[in-house]
């Protein structure tokens, strides 16, 4: 079953081309929709919702013509929109009801969804006060509510966890995902953090430009994209742990970068790919033969640039270094791995050419 | 109080298989939510406050006027029903400068508008909605004191066919006013979504609107040239309303002189009044195009 399919959709509007010949087919359950600001998300979105015409192409949102049975998907989809969208003066009930009002439930039954939904995304006692005296992640929450209440089977969730806090965003996330498990309704789900949707969704779909650029289930991307962030200690044998630390992992031939980011005490964290299970055991044995603390080994969030990023400069970085040998073989057999995407994304990191040039 | 401790089961998700009511309904939905929140209803006490006075501010003269009618046993009212909306205008222009911007610029300054184009209802039902609202809330304002100096004037036993006919003018004129003054308060509070920008410039219009036509007429008048009067009456929304009813429904004009429009002239006042209605209706659904997600 397809929840949403589009066919060589385009958006264009006299300045600027927001869709690009977008075909993709999405099916139940959670998907992500990655793009950098301006990559086309928000368009699509108004596309599937039938509120804006397209230039080309077709697109179906659960069977429905979007060009022609507006109406008919907008009773059936729930929206949660990337800016701020409540009246502050206003109780978070009294506002629910009306959304649901406006969806066509009638008023009891308005009430009752509007009581359960507020529950089910965490909001109790405080959903009677006015919404603006909320927290943003209790805001968040009551979007998501008005997104749900009238119990659509697809929501589109536009960068629902945008101002939070990671506590926050820990918790939306795990929501997002209750929406599917426990709901039963699809979710397409709009981010510029990859790693975030790694964690939440069955599948991906990355555009950038209005293309495009990849759609793949969740499993194919972690496994290119799980990085390690690694810092430890230094001991009086070695007064420079990190650098000790890069230099032993190399000589088990494993490729690692520095932390470029500029943020205080990137200086201090090694960066690696964990290519399995195995990776973690070798850092932690590598540690340990060196006789440093281990302060803390993370999977690192991505930002999405960083990932078409990283994928560049890895087949750069293999020649001159070191162990030279194995880190091209390394690099090759990454790039084999990822053979069919690999032309996408360096196409992608070339267009990201601004990004690079700063680091 | 941590959220666990307040949770006393889960009962789990439940879908929603009842009805669905659709466009229709939704629109219904919008149009007594809004009529409500133009006086308060359902909103914060504070928002009550405004509106409840102008009301009372509204019925108090045609109150007293119903009792000094009763008491001195008078043979007609102290005023006719088509001229009270015209001599309380200034209490109109207020309840518009307040309640204009509150029904339509709250959506659009806290984006709310993109919430309800997400779903069935169209731009089109936002609009009228939003319109028919304001134009009811207008109409009750200004057509129960009507309904207080008819009843009071048939507790007086005033001649009741004479009271009948004045009563019905005086609610076809209000209905005009009210139409067309929303039609003109919503266009202004709809591209200023500021509030306080939305109150001054309604008030703004209405009001210098009519200070300029008026003071323009009475130079007219001054000069002797009683056909400018008429003419000059088509320049603002209240005077266009004395023109109205001057022609059409019997009322005695309140410009200089009593000049009013003849029923040639009265047709020019009734074109206009028309086109700024459909004018202000389209204008709203130009302003809605843009606003959309």
């Amino acid at each position: 079953m397809t929840v949403i399919a589009t066919e060589s959709l385009s958006k264009r509007y006299p300045r600027v081309t927001a869709l690009d010949r977008l075909s993709m087919d999405i099916g139940p359950g959670v998907t992500g929709l990655v793009g950098a600001n301006g990559a086309g998300k928000s368009t699509l979105i108004k596309i599937l919702l039938g509120l804006s015409p397209t230039t080309e192409g077709r697109a179906a949102v659960l069977g429905l013509d979007v060009a022609t049975s507006g109406g008919e998907i907008r009773e059936r989809v729930g929206y949660m929109p990337e800016h701020d969208c409540l009246p502050p003066d206003v109780s978070a009930t009294e506002f629910v009801v009306h959304m649901a009002r406006m969806s066509g439930l009638p008023p009891a039954a308005a009430r009752e969804r509007t009581a359960d939904t507020l529950r089910h995304v965490g909001l109790y006692e405080e959903r009677y006060r006015p919404i603006g005296g909320y927290s943003t992640g209790m805001k968040q929450r009551v979007k998501l509510a008005q997104a749900l209440v009238h119990d659509p089977q697809l929501v589109f969730l536009d960068e629902p966890t945008n101002g939070l806090d990671p506590v926050g965003r820990d918790e939306m996330l795990g929501l997002i995902r209750r929406v599917h498990t426990d709901f039963g309704i699809s979710v397409l789900v709009t981010s510029h953090l990859l790693g975030e949707l790694e964690r939440t969704c069955d599948h991906v779909v990355v555009i950038d430009g209005g293309k495009l650029l990849r759609s793949s289930s969740t499993t194919d991307f972690t496994q290119t994209t799980t990085t390690l962030a690694v810092e430890v200690t230094d001991s009086d044998e070695h007064p420079d742990g990190t650098g000790a630390l890069r230099k032993a992992l190399q000589g088990r031939g494993v490729a690692t970068q520095d932390d470029g980011g500029g943020l205080p005490g990137a200086g201090h964290t090694v960066l690696l790919e964990a290519e399995s299970e195995e990776t973690y055991d070798l850092v932690r044995d590598v540690v340990a033969d060196l006789g440093l603390g281990l302060v803390r080994m993370e999977q690192r969030r991505h930002h999405i640039a960083e990932v078409f990023r990283s994928n560049d400069e890895q087949g750069a970085q293999g020649e001159p270094d070191a162990g030279g040998a194995t880190a091209s073989e390394h690099a090759a057999a990454r790039a084999g791995t990822a053979a069919a995407a690999e032309k996408t994304q360096t196409a992608a990191a070339e267009q990201m050419g601004g990004g690079r040039d700063a680091r | 109080m941590p959220a666990d401790s307040t949770q006393i089961h889960n009962i789990g998700y439940r879908h929603y298989d009842g009805p669905r009511l659709g466009r229709a309904y939704a629109t219904r939905s919008l149009f007594s939510q809004s009529l409500r929140g133009a006086y308060g209803l359902g909103r914060s006490a504070k928002s009550k406050v405004l509106p409840m006075i102008l009301f009372g501010v509204m019925c108090a003269p045609a109150l007293i006027m119903v009792a000094v009618a009763v008491a001195t046993k008078a043979d007609d009212l102290p005023i006719d029903y088509t001229r009270y909306a015209i001599v309380l205008q200034a209490v109109i222009s207020l309840y518009l400068a307040a309640q204009a911007p509150q029904t339509v610029s709250r959506d659009l300054r806290f984006q709310t508008v993109p919430l309800y184009f997400s779903r069935p209802i169209e731009r089109v039902d936002y609009v009228r909605a939003k319109f028919a609202a304001l134009s009811s809330a207008l109409f009750i304002l200004t057509a129960v004191p009507l309904i207080v100096l008819y009843v009071g004037a048939l507790l007086a036993k005033l001649d009741f066919a004479d009271q009948t006919k004045g009563f019905a003018q005086g609610l076809v004129s209000v209905a005009l006013l009210s139409v067309l003054f929303s039609g003109i308060a919503l266009v202004i509070s709809a591209v200023t979504p500021r509030r306080g920008f939305g109150i001054a410039a309604v008030i703004a219009v209405l009001t210098i609107s009519y200070g300029a036509v008026s003071t323009v007429q009475a130079i007219a008048h001054e000069q002797g040239s009683s056909e400018a009067i008429s003419w000059l009456g088509l320049f603002s929304p209240i005077t266009l309303i004395d023109g109205v009813q001057t022609a059409f429904l019997g009322a005695t004009s309140a410009f200089p002189g009593k000049e009013g429009p003849s029923a040639g002239a009265g047709v020019v006042y009734v074109l206009v009044v028309l086109a700024l209605i459909a004018g202000s209706y389209a204008a709203l659904l130009r302003r809605y195009r843009k606003a959309g997600l």
